[in-house]
C-alpha cells in the first residue's frame, strides 16, 4: 500500500484534491458574532415589541395580556389618525421636493466646471450635519421677530410669517428644513444615474436639433427613471421616520399641528410610560412604512408595464 | 466662445450658485450667530457681519465643564459602537458575501426601515432590568443599531467587488479561512472598511433619539446636551450657535476631506440609520 502511494505521488495528491474540493470552506465562524449581535439589539427587540403590544404594560404598574385591544384603541385614538394625516402630507412633500430639486442640482453638477468637487462637498454639508444643532439654528431663523428668514422675505417685500409658531405653517417650514438636509441624498443617487448613461442619444438628439428641455424629457428622464424610484423610495423611508428635526423644532406644537406618527409614539411610549400602546403604534407604524413601499414598487412596476405599452 | 456656449455658461454658473447657495448662506449665517453678542443677534435688520466678534461664546461653551464631559461621553460612545460595529460586522459582510446569503440582507434592510424609537421600548426596558441606566453602556449598545448594519450592509458590496483568486490561491497554498481573511481579504478590503468607518463615525455621532430617552444628567452625548440647553439653560443665540458648531464640526470637517469615502458609501447603499 505505501509502495503503491510512494510509486505514485501525482495520484495521491490528485486523490487529496478533490476530497478538499468536496468540503466547501465554511463562513459561519465569521458571521456568528454579528448574528448574535443582530439578534439580541434588532430581532430580539422586535419580537419583544410584537409581545408588549398585546399587554396592557405601563411603567410601574403590573401588566396584563389584553389581546389585541391596543390596537383597537388606535382606531379610535383622534390624535393617533391625525398623526397620520401629519405624517402624509410631511411625507409626500420630504419626497417630491427633494426628488425634484435632486434631479436639477445632479443635472447641474454633472457637468464639469471649475471647483465642483468643492461645491459638491458643500452641497452635501446639510445632509451629513448633526441634525439638532442644523435644527437649533432654523429654529433661530424661523423666529418671527429676529429671525432672518422674515427680514430676507421683507426684502422681496413678502409680508412676515410665523413660520413653526402657526398651526397652517408649521408643517410646510420644517419640509422646508427637511428638503435643504435631503436634497443631496436625492442628487447623488441621481448623480450616479447620469454616469452611468451613453453618450450616443445625446448625440444624436444634438443632430436633430432637440433643446435643452426635450433632451431632458425624452432622454435622460427616462434613462434615470430607476434612480430616481430608489432616491424616491429611501427618501419615503426617511421621510416617514423624521425626527430630529421635528422635534427639536416644534416637538410636534403649535398645539399637536405637527405631531407625526413617530413624535406621537415618542409621547406615548416616553412621555406618558405607556408601552403597550406604544409598542402597538411601533407595529402598525412599520407596517404602514412595509405598505407605503409596496405602493411605491407597484406603482413603478405599472409605470414600467405602461412605458412598454405605450413604446409597443 | 459662441453667444449660445456664453450664455450656456453664464446658466450654468447661475444654477451652480441658487444650488450651492442655501448650504452656504446657512452655516455662514450659523458661523455669524456664534460670533456676536447678544445686542447684534438681537438687532433688527439682522447684523451680518458683527463690529465686535464675541470669542467670548465659544470660550462660555468649552469652559463649562459639563460640555467637556458631554464631549468624552459622544466619543466614547461612538468610538465603542463604531470599534465594536467593525469586530462584528466586517467579518460577517465577509461571510455574508462569500456564503451569496443574499436573503441575510433582508434582517439588514429591516433594521434600515424600522423607526429608531421600536428599539427603544424594549431595550429601555431590558436597561433598567440589567440596571444599566445611568451608564453609558446602554447608549453603546443601542448605537450598535446604526452602526452595525452599516458596516455590514456596506462590507458585503465591498467583498463581492473583491478578487476570488488571490483567495483561492491562498487556500491552496495551505492558509487556513482566518489566515485567508486576515492575510488576503482584509488588506484589499481597506478602501471599503474606510467608508464603513466613517459612515458608522458620522450617523452615530449626530444620532440624537436614543440619547434622549437613555440618557441621564451624568450620560449625555452632545446631540442630547445641545438639545437641552435650547429648552432649559440658555436663552441668548450667540452660546446657543457657538454650541451647535462645536457639535457639528466634527462631522462637517469630516465631510469635506472623506468627501469621496462619504458619497461612495451613501450611493452604494444609502444606508443612513436611527
Amino acid at each position: 500500500m505505501s509502495a503503491l502511494t510512494q510509486s505514485t505521488p501525482a495520484a495521491a495528491r490528485s486523490d487529496a484534491a478533490p476530497e478538499k474540493e468536496l468540503r466547501p470552506p465554511s463562513y459561519w465562524p465569521f458571521v456568528v458574532p454579528a448574528l448574535v449581535v443582530v439578534l439580541a439589539i434588532i430581532i430580539f427587540p422586535w419580537v419583544f415589541t410584537i409581545w408588549m403590544s398585546l399587554n396592557e404594560w405601563k411603567v410601574g404598574s403590573p401588566t396584563t395580556f389584553v389581546g389585541i385591544s391596543n390596537y383597537l384603541r388606535l382606531t379610535s385614538d383622534p390624535r393617533f389618525i391625525e398623526a397620520v394625516g401629519h405624517t402624509m402630507v410631511y411625507t409626500a412633500l420630504s419626497v417630491l421636493l427633494p426628488l425634484v430639486l435632486g434631479t436639477f442640482a445632479a443635472v447641474v453638477f454633472h457637468q464639469k466646471f471649475a471647483g465642483r468637487g468643492f461645491l459638491r462637498g458643500v452641497f452635501i454639508m446639510p445632509m451629513m450635519a448633526t441634525p439638532v444643532a442644523i435644527a437649533l439654528v432654523w429654529t433661530m431663523m424661523f423666529h418671527p421677530q429676529l429671525g432672518v428668514l422674515n427680514y430676507l422675505l421683507s426684502l422681496v417685500g413678502i409680508p412676515a410669517q410665523l413660520w413653526v409658531f402657526h398651526p397652517a405653517t408649521v408643517i410646510p417650514s420644517l419640509v422646508l428644513v427637511e428638503t435643504w438636509q435631503w436634497t443631496p441624498l436625492v442628487m447623488l443617487i441621481v448623480l450616479g444615474g447620469l454616469a452611468a448613461i451613453p453618450t450616443e442619444p445625446y448625440e444624436s438628439a444634438q443632430i436633430d436639433g432637440a433643446n435643452l428641455w426635450q433632451v431632458f424629457r425624452f432622454i435622460t428622464l427616462p434613462l434615470i427613471m430607476p434612480f430616481l424610484f430608489i432616491a424616491g423610495m429611501i427618501r419615503m423611508i426617511d421621510a416617514v421616520k423624521s425626527f430630529d428635526i421635528i422635534f427639536a423644532i416644534t416637538q410636534g406644537g403649535p398645539g399637536s399641528a405637527s405631531e407625526t406618527i413617530n413624535i406621537y409614539l415618542y409621547s406615548v411610549a416616553f412621555t406618558y410610560y405607556d408601552l403597550g400602546y406604544g409598542s402597538a403604534i411601533a407595529v402598525v407604524f412599520f407596517l404602514l412604512i412595509i405598505l407605503l413601499a409596496a405602493v411605491m414598487l407597484y406603482a413603478r412596476q405599472r409605470m414600467v408595464w405602461t412605458e412598454i405599452a405605450s413604446g409597443a | 466662445m459662441t453667444p449660445r456656449q456664453i450664455i450656456g455658461k453664464i446658466g450654468l454658473w447661475l444654477s451652480v450658485f441658487v444650488i450651492v447657495s442655501p448650504a452656504i448662506l446657512f452655516f455662514l449665517w450659523m458661523l455669524s450667530l456664534s460670533l456676536k453678542f447678544e445686542i447684534d443677534n438681537a438687532a433688527y435688520p439682522p447684523v451680518f457681519f458683527p463690529e465686535r466678534i464675541a470669542w467670548k461664546n465659544y470660550a462660555d461653551v468649552l469652559a463649562s465643564n459639563r460640555f467637556l464631559t458631554y464631549f468624552v461621553n459622544s466619543l466614547v460612545v461612538t468610538g465603542s459602537a463604531t470599534a465594536l460595529a467593525l469586530i462584528v460586522g466586517v467579518p460577517a459582510g465577509y461571510g455574508i458575501a462569500r456564503m451569496a446569503a443574499h436573503k441575510s440582507a433582508i434582517v439588514i434592510l429591516i433594521a434600515r426601515i424600522t423607526p429608531g424609537l421600536s428599539y427603544l421600548i424594549p431595550l429601555f426596558l431590558l436597561f433598567q432590568w440589567l440596571g444599566l441606566l445611568g451608564t453609558l453602556v446602554p447608549q453603546i449598545i443601542i448605537h450598535l443599531v446604526v452602526t452595525v448594519p452599516i458596516v455590514i450592509w456596506i462590507m458585503i458590496g465591498y467583498f463581492e467587488t473583491t478578487p476570488l483568486e488571490l483567495e483561492e490561491a491562498a487556500r491552496i497554498d495551505g492558509a487556513t479561512r482566518w489566515q485567508v481573511f486576515r492575510h488576503v481579504a482584509l488588506p484589499i478590503a481597506k478602501p471599503g472598511i474606510a467608508v464603513a468607518f466613517i459612515l458608522a463615525i458620522i450617523f452615530s455621532w449626530n444620532n440624537f433619539v436614543f440619547g434622549i430617552v437613555l440618557a441621564g444628567r451624568e450620560t449625555r452625548t452632545l446631540p442630547v446636551a445641545v438639545y437641552n440647553m435650547i429648552s432649559f439653560d440658555q436663552l441668548s443665540w450667540g452660546p446657543l450657535a457657538a454650541a451647535a458648531l462645536i457639535v457639528t464640526l466634527p462631522v462637517l470637517l469630516l465631510t469635506v476631506f472623506a468627501q469621496r469615502q462619504i458619497v461612495a458609501g451613501l450611493t452604494a447603499g444609502a444606508v443612513k440609520g436611527g
